[in-house]
């Protein structure tokens, strides 16, 4: 089964180094309200050093914290119709997008890079929380669906870490179908027995849930992530009942087989690492 | 099944003249009767012309109603009028049986086939029995063994889409509904037998789409297919859960809508007046349809048949 014929090569861009803004300011914990100085929480990779909680990792950071010498090339955003709908709510769905490209200095919520991990090339593709709730629209799916193809096409593993509130309602229907599309993507790195390592962070929710972030060889979890298909409210709307502690949560979801570990940020890149490494050690059969 | 007509709110008229009609039918004066024929006629053309009018022009919001409509047929009655020799199979062979998905073998037209279908159930009894058409993950799982079943032994499936969504509870995170609906339309992708999608009242996001990664995917004329119902998205993003109108048209759910998107193959038409008023009716001309597709599809061979369903999806929402 041949579609890569139709498909266009994304570009690779060299990552520039990129000076972020200084973190010079304080930061308050969401779990245990604690004042941290920017500068200590960037070092300690976004996790709170007084209760161990994973704050939101923006994907430049998350990049340069997995890729070999913090060294990567990007895949060049694919491009998809913009609102394709025509879509209002209360405000225009293509003014959310001006301001959240302007706000993340990224074109949509999934960006890929190619780089080098543990000496090893693989395409890692991250989400952008702060893009509209990493919701999954006709960018993110191809985004994807390109990776994908990118990583069969250089036969390495791809490692995707997910970050999302489900769907892109806004574009209707078109956002539904890519669970399919980007369950498709996934699909090939299995036809040709290529790694496909999912991360879940938090939060992971919807439709990204229900359809590629489940679907990894290995399944991952950062401590205390959420991770969903319904979501809470609509749960205890439905059943009028309490939850229990730790719904819905990566311990959680651990206990009911869902994931395979929960890896503390710290060790994430080590962890993969070692996973590529058994992966990649297979025995030639008959002999 | 429900004898007594169901008329939605903007059906009002409709139902007026129906009433009416009911009335001057039941005079059981023979002198009077005769005066009245004629005035039946008068109305009965009045109606036929009344649902014309509302039936040829539906809102997205009134296709939502239509779409949810307690006498539309449902699967079972797919099932009953399309399949013979339909031996039900239960249970997903992990945890237990879940009726808000039916499924099994039958023949269609001679061809022995494998329909999986959603099922909502017609009164409180059955609608409790089928979990009111939400499947759990062990529903979800039990439509990926059918289907996989019906690969082994070479067997084109049916899925029938009519489900609010996939149930929302503890149960369902706990034993992992979002893997089970990934699985499910990972397991659609693999299929190598033809592999027939019809929406047939509510495509409900997820919930829906798990049985829908076909190699053809067919809407009724009045169903919908939405990756959030029209309250979801009106308290999300109107922050107001009445404004449903607005958001059932901003999201362009109706077939006719994703039939312009590429995402539907074929729109399957309903008699003026809606699947539910002519029940019978539009079950067997969704079976035409459904053959139509299957014998075009049957052509194929096996491996053709998978890369038809990825092609068809890769190229969906890409621009042209
Ligand atoms: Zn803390």
């Amino acid at each position: 089964m041949n579609w890569l014929l139709d498909y266009v090569r994304p570009k690779l861009s060299v990552a520039k180094t990129e000076k972020d803004v200084p973190d010079n300011l304080w930061d308050k914990c969401p779990q245990c309200d604690a004042m941290i100085y920017g500068q200590e929480l960037a070092k300690n990779l976004y996790v709170c050093p007084h209760c161990g909680y994973h704050m939101y990792l923006r994907p430049r950071k998350r990049f340069r914290m997995l890729f070999d010498d913090e060294e990567y090339s990007y895949l060049e955003a694919p491009k998809v119709k913009e609102d394709p709908l025509n879509f209002k709510d209360t405000k225009d769905y293509r003014s959310k997008l001006k301001s959240a490209r302007e706000k993340t200095k990224f074109d949509d919520a999934f960006v890929a890079a190619f780089g080098k991990m543990g000496g090893h090339g693989v395409v890692i593709g991250v989400m952008n929380f702060n893009f509209i709730g990493g919701s999954m629209g006709l960018a993110v799916g191809e985004g994807i669906v390109q990776a994908a193809q990118f990583a069969v096409e250089r036969k390495v593993p791809l490692i995707l870490v997910t970050a999302s509130g489900g769907a892109r309602m806004q574009e209707g229907i078109l956002s539904l179908m890519q669970m399919a599309r980007t369950t498709l993507a996934v699909k090939q790195l299995k036809d040709n027995h290529l790694p496909y390592i999912a991360v879940l962070t938090n939060p992971t929710t919807g439709g990204v849930s229900a359809s590629f972030a489940m679907l990894g060889d290995i399944t991952i979890a950062e401590p205390d992530a959420l991770i969903a298909f319904a979501g809470a409210r609509v749960i205890k709307e439905t059943i009028k009942a309490d939850l229990p502690a730790g719904f819905q949560k990566a311990e959680y979801l651990k206990k009911h087989g869902m994931v395979d570990m929960i890896v503390n940020r710290h060790d994430l890149r080590e962890k993969l690492i070692t996973l590529l490494n058994l992966l990649g050690n297979t025995y030639t059969k008959g002999e | 099944m429900a004898d007594k007509t169901i008329y939605l709110d903007f059906e009002e008229p409709i139902y007026k003249l129906d009433t009416k009609i009911q009335e001057l039918k039941s005079c059981c004066d023979d002198k009077l009767a005769k005066d009245f024929n004629k005035e039946i006629a008068n109305l009965e053309k009045k109606t036929q012309k009344l649902l014309e009018e509302t039936y040829t022009k539906l809102t997205p919001w009134q296709k939502v109603c239509v779409a949810r409509h307690a006498n539309r047929p449902h699967s079972i009655d797919y099932i009953n009028a399309l399949i013979e020799n339909f031996m039900p199979l239960a249970g997903d062979k992990l945890f237990g049986e879940d009726e808000a998905i039916v499924g099994g073998l039958g023949f269609f037209n001679g061809q022995a086939v494998m329909v999986i279908g959603q099922e909502k159930g017609h009164d409180l009894e059955s609608r409790i029995r089928h979990g009111f058409g939400m499947p759990k993950p062990e529903g979800y799982r039990k439509a990926k063994r059918l289907m996989e079943l019906a690969n082994h032994f070479n067997i084109p499936i049916i899925s029938l889409v009519d489900t609010a969504g996939a149930f929302p509870g503890i149960e369902g995170e706990e034993r992992g509904q979002a893997e089970a609906i990934a699985s499910c339309i990972m397991e659609g992708f693999k299929m190598e037998v033809p592999y027939i999608a019809v929406v047939i009242g509510e495509g409900g996001s997820g919930g829906a789409i798990a049985l829908a990664t076909a190699n053809r995917i067919l809407m009724l004329e009045h169903s919908i297919y939405s990756v959030i119902s029209p309250e979801g998205c009106a308290s999300i993003l109107w922050r107001d859960g009445s404004a449903v109108k607005k958001a059932a048209t901003a999201l362009h759910l109706t077939a006719q809508d994703l039939h312009k998107f590429g995402v539907v193959d074929e729109i399957i038409r309903e008699p003026l007046g809606g699947a539910h008023r002519f029940r019978d009716e539009t079950v067997k001309h969704a079976g035409d349809v459904i053959w139509k597709h299957l014998t075009e599809l049957k052509k194929l061979s096996p491996a053709d048949l998978a890369k038809d369903r990825e092609e068809k999806f890769l190229a969906m929402s890409r621009i042209a």
